[in-house]
């Protein structure tokens, strides 16, 4: 009796799962895979190709779009650790502890806010038209308006602005399982700032400091609001081009050509930051 | 260097100085889009023309405010039953995959645990299309084998549905997963030698242990769904979802009435955020 209720419940919890994730998870991706290798011929059959894959290495915008999202992906998260880390730091250890609560609270909550929202406020602040020229120019430090928007440092800014969340809180719970007296004990052997910040903080922190990374790479790179409302036309972002494939151009199966290449890139770069650092996929998301 | 050791008043000041900076970068752009909703001006700008509630209110041919604006009302109407429906889903299939990683052992259990976990490291606009892809290949095959329409496999209401609950139904699992592990088995054990079966344990037992999560997990993918816009980018159909909506009217210039909007957002997702934060604690 009690082997078969065991069965039973087995059955009724994996069904739906395995539902789940093999139609909308395993199956898709796998026809992803399977269109990006076809093509339509000239009298309008599919056959098999590797045109798909082809064009994006013949056509410089493709890779070189692909190449300048990746390593812009890599400045954003470099930059958002760098501005996150102090922050993480001065919330766990510095301010008094009555604070933390509420400061963390205060950290977390514009991420709750749409990432529309957030952009559309970043648009209002830095056009032409928009509230920081408007100071600028009535204080007299411009003469006339300025386009603040449209150009890489902002859409950086934008990208690091949005991805804040992801670097900040496993930064935030790494530092809080970090022993004060380990700080206290290199700064009483005569350790200075730098040396500690490199040989106890960052250690100490690594496992919160690869999970914040490889969240905010993967998001970074997948972003399609961010460049396309804050870079403009100048943006030169990969997913766009995976939009244009699909929504303009109506070139389904070159799209998926982008698409997987896309995936390929985002898992290479999970895959390495988790070996590199022996986590397992599992202990980093949590 | 830390609150216990003896600090330069540099150091103090310059952090404090750092942090405040940090907060001011982190709330300008939702304060300044709030404050401009309440300008009295046709355009989400500076300079200040006093305080108006017209882009709330307002139902004039130059100045119609969210509350008379059809197609922005509609599209939230859409979002909320988008968001409705990915909540319900998601949570009763998140909820069994959290009973099945934690209490249940069967073959091949890590290779699906690392796949249930997925869809967190692809990225949504991959999701987007692979799931576009696939039910458009779906409908193809239906079409030409029985030569069925199937209006699912078209963009539209359900797949944006089902594309937002392939990966929110992650973030549930997780979420319901951590407050199962805390649970006290000698409670079911007790319960069976009392001579419930199965069913019976979970159902008066171990998912009242679980409502906190339950509800909490609800209200994230509630969120998610209804502020979602990469996957849904792909799947959409005639009847846009709020994001989609918004994206649009931010891209073509834009009106105040974009403030209004953001405005109740920002409100209302502060509002859930703070009473789910404030549950989650009284919990503990």
């Amino acid at each position: 009796m009690k082997s078969h209720n065991i069965k039973l419940g087995l059955i009724c919890f994996l069904s739906p799962v395995l539902l789940w994730l093999f139609l909308l998870i395993v199956l898709p991706h796998l026809d992803l895979l399977f269109m990006s290798f076809r093509i339509e011929d000239d009298e309008g059959r599919m056959t098999w190709s590797l045109l798909n894959y082809f064009n994006f290495f013949d056509e410089p915008i493709y890779w070189l779009t692909f190449v300048r999202t990746a390593l812009f992906s890599i400045v954003v998260t470099l930059l958002t650790f760098i501005i996150a880390l102090p922050v993480a730091f001065y919330i766990t250890k510095v301010v008094a502890p009555k604070f933390q609560g509420f400061l963390t609270l205060l950290l977390l909550l514009p991420f709750w806010v749409s990432e529309l929202v957030r952009v559309y406020g970043w648009m209002i602040l830095l056009r032409e038209s928009g509230v920081i020229n408007h100071f600028l120019v009535k204080m007299g430090i411009l003469n006339k308006p300025v386009e603040m928007l449209y150009n890489d440092a902002t859409m950086i800014m934008g990208l690091v602005y949005t991805s804040m969340l992801f670097m900040v809180v496993p930064l935030l719970s790494a530092l809080e399982s970090l022993d004060n007296s380990l700080i206290e004990a290199a700064y009483d052997l005569g350790a200075n700032m730098w040396t500690i910040l490199t040989k106890v903080i960052i250690p100490h922190a690594i496992p919160g400091i690869v999970s914040g990374s490889i969240v905010v790479f993967m998001l970074t790179l997948g972003n399609y609001l961010t460049p396309n409302l804050m870079g403009g036309k100048n943006s030169l972002w990969f997913t766009e081009q995976i939009y244009n494939q699909f929504i303009a151009s109506f070139n389904w199966n070159q799209g998926a050509a982008f698409g997987f290449l896309l995936l390929v890139l985002s898992s290479l770069v999970v895959w390495a930051g988790l070996k590199l650092t022996r986590q397992k996929l599992g202990s980093v998301v949590k | 260097m830390i609150r216990t050791l003896p600090n330069s008043r540099t150091y103090t000041l310059g952090f404090k100085l750092y942090v405040t900076l940090y907060f001011v970068f982190l709330f300008a752009p939702l304060l300044v889009t709030c404050i401009l909703a309440f300008n009295d001006s046709q355009f989400p700008a500076l300079p200040w023309n006093g305080f108006s509630l017209d882009w709330f209110f307002s139902d004039t041919p130059d100045r119609v405010g969210i509350f008379h604006d059809q197609i922005n009302l509609d599209s939230m109407w859409v979002s909320a039953r988008t968001a409705f429906f990915v909540t319900i889903l998601s949570t009763i299939v998140g909820t069994c995959a959290a009973f099945l990683f934690e209490q249940e052992s069967f073959r091949f259990k890590q290779a699906l645990y690392f796949l249930m976990l997925a869809p967190l490291v692809i990225p949504g606009v991959i999701l987007g299309i692979s799931i576009l892809l696939f039910s458009n290949s779906l409908g193809t095959f239906f079409e030409d084998t029985w030569n069925i329409d199937v209006g699912l496999f078209r963009p539209g209401f359900w797949l944006v549905v089902l594309g937002q609950f392939s990966f929110i139904s992650t973030l549930v699992t997780l979420l319901v997963s951590a407050r199962l592990k805390k649970f006290d088995h000698t409670l079911e054990e007790a319960a069976m030698n009392l001579g419930a079966n199965r069913f019976e344990v979970i159902w008066h037992i171990t998912l009242k242990f679980l409502r906190p999560a339950l509800i909490g997990a609800a209200a994230v993918a509630f969120l998610m769904s209804f502020e979602n816009f990469n996957t849904t980018l792909f799947l959409v159909g005639c009847d846009a979802t709020l994001p989609i909506n918004l994206y649009l009217q931010v891209r073509d210039g834009s009106t105040p009435v974009i403030n209004a909007i953001s405005f109740l957002l920002i409100v209302g997702t502060s509002m859930l955020a703070l009473a789910n934060l404030y549950f989650s604690r009284k919990e503990k």
